[in-house]
């Protein structure tokens, strides 16, 4: 038996450019073992003089696909393990990671719903792995994603979020651009408030199991306001990241 | 280390010469402060918060507001890490010391553990040795201003030795107990411990 969360070395199978600033990494996992939606695994990076970083990343992926696992890496400015897998991680390259990791912040279709899902930008990773979980393990589960992006294109995983919608009569998908909105553009064009959360309340039904993630400012924006909206505090699980001088 | 694994292509950004022997493994420093919650943020209104030294002590004891701010404070300047990663080097505080606190209550021979409780449900569970001895705090005021709700305000243990989920948010007093019993995080995957130069991050290790 091993221990419990060793690292181990896992491989490089594939890359996808999601947004300008945002790519999906498969890695082949050695000693797989299945998450749960919402996890994390923790990466390290070793210099040739022993300096080690480590940095923890959602699991974009859903728990069924075996032997892999996707983490969705957006590139922050400055930061050193973020930029390595931008500018130099390659497919076939040999990376050591550790996981899953998390026991909180995680739903499967046995918990239920309905289920409200808040994102704001990457902070849709560990959502997007309930979403692809639910699709074929809990499809019937009622589910609202409102996901705030601060323009289109910088919108993750938008393709796959309207199949996931047209497909699923289930699914609500709710976007909101909060710097710039394109022409035609039918969604929200505006930070998440109160008056938003409501109509998306009124689509999926009042007590929802509710996951936040994203930057501090909109998760507390988000779990205030639907707070404020009488839904159950004990029900609403919230990750958050980003600086903040608050 | 010649069996070292090295991650091609990488070489680090290095670490700054006089923090580096500040900076437990596997962390890297930081000059904001990152918000990490489990839930929404609650706001006890001070007119009805109250701090308690509860359990396995001869007279339980609870002040109010105001009654806390009387209580002797102090600033402390010190380094923090959470256990996602990052470390902020003289973080400045004040609050009140739980060795000041102890001695408005007499400790049952018995009690070895503490659980810090906060608003929200949190717990969080350490020794008593973790908690005395100018290690442990009741923070009220975060660089030179009030704790905001995010951080944890009105009051939030500090223990800066311990990764920050020790350090438990809204905190609303400290129940001594005979056995230890795993707090919030510590019943999620958790270390029970949580020393950062230990690296102790995860349950068994």
């Amino acid at each position: 038996m091993r221990a419990p969360l060793a690292w181990q070395i896992a491989t490089v199978t594939a890359i996808r450019q999601e947004t300008a600033t945002v790519r999906s990494f498969t890695f082949a996992v050695p000693d797989w073992q299945r998450h749960l939606a919402g996890q994390h695994y923790d990466v390290r990076l070793t210099a040739p003089d022993g300096y080690q970083a480590q940095r923890s990343y959602s699991i974009a992926s859903e728990p069924m696909r075996t032997g892999e696992i996707d983490l969705t890496i957006e590139r922050i400015e400055g930061g050193e393990v973020s930029s390595y897998f931008h500018d130099v991680a390659t497919v076939g390259d040999r990376i050591e990671i550790r996981g899953p990791i998390g026991g909180y912040f995680v739903w499967e279709a046995a918990i239920g719903g309905p289920l409200l899902l808040v994102a704001g930008g990457s902070g849709v990773v560990p959502l997007m792995s309930m979403l692809r979980h639910r699709t074929g393990a809990g499809d019937h589960i009622p589910t609202a994603l409102l996901f705030s992006s601060r323009r289109r294109d910088e919108v993750i995983y938008f393709d796959e979020l309207e199949s996931l919608r047209d497909a699923d009569p289930t699914l609500r998908v709710f976007h909101t651009l909060t710097r710039e909105q394109p022409p035609g553009w039918s969604g929200y064009g505006r930070r998440i408030d109160r008056s938003m959360l409501f109509d998306v309340l009124a689509a999926i039904g009042r007590q929802p199991r509710v996951f936040i993630c994203g930057p501090t400012l909109l998760v507390e924006a988000a779990a205030e306001g639907l707070v404020g909206l009488a839904v159950d505090p004990a029900q609403i699980r919230t990750e958050r990241f980003g600086p903040t001088g608050v | 280390m010649t069996d070292r694994f090295v991650t091609r292509g990488f070489e680090g950004r290095g670490r700054a010469p006089g923090s580096a022997n500040r900076i437990p493994p596997g962390q890297h420093e930081i000059k904001d402060f990152p918000v990490l919650s489990a839930g929404p943020t609650p706001h006890t209104p001070l007119e009805k918060w109250t701090f308690a030294i509860e359990g396995l002590v001869d007279q339980p004891v609870s002040w109010t507001w105001s009654e806390f701010l009387d209580l002797p404070a102090q600033e402390f300047i010190v380094d923090i890490s959470c256990v996602t990663k990052w470390t902020h080097l003289d973080m400045r505080w004040y609050g009140v010391s739980v060795d000041l606190l102890l001695e408005h209550v007499r400790l049952d021979p018995k009690a070895a553990f503490a659980i810090a409780f906060g608003d929200g449900g949190y717990t969080t569970n350490l020794p008593i040795p973790d908690l005395v001895n100018g290690q442990a705090f009741v923070a009220y005021r975060y660089d030179g201003q009030p704790l905001s709700a995010p951080h944890g305000g009105p009051a939030r243990m500090v223990v800066p030795h311990l990764y920050f989920w020790k350090s438990a948010k809204w905190v609303r007093g400290i129940r001594f107990v005979e056995r230890d019993k795993p707090g919030f995080w510590e019943s999620l995957g958790y270390n029970n411990h949580g020393d950062p130069w230990k690296e102790e991050r995860y349950s068994g290790e």
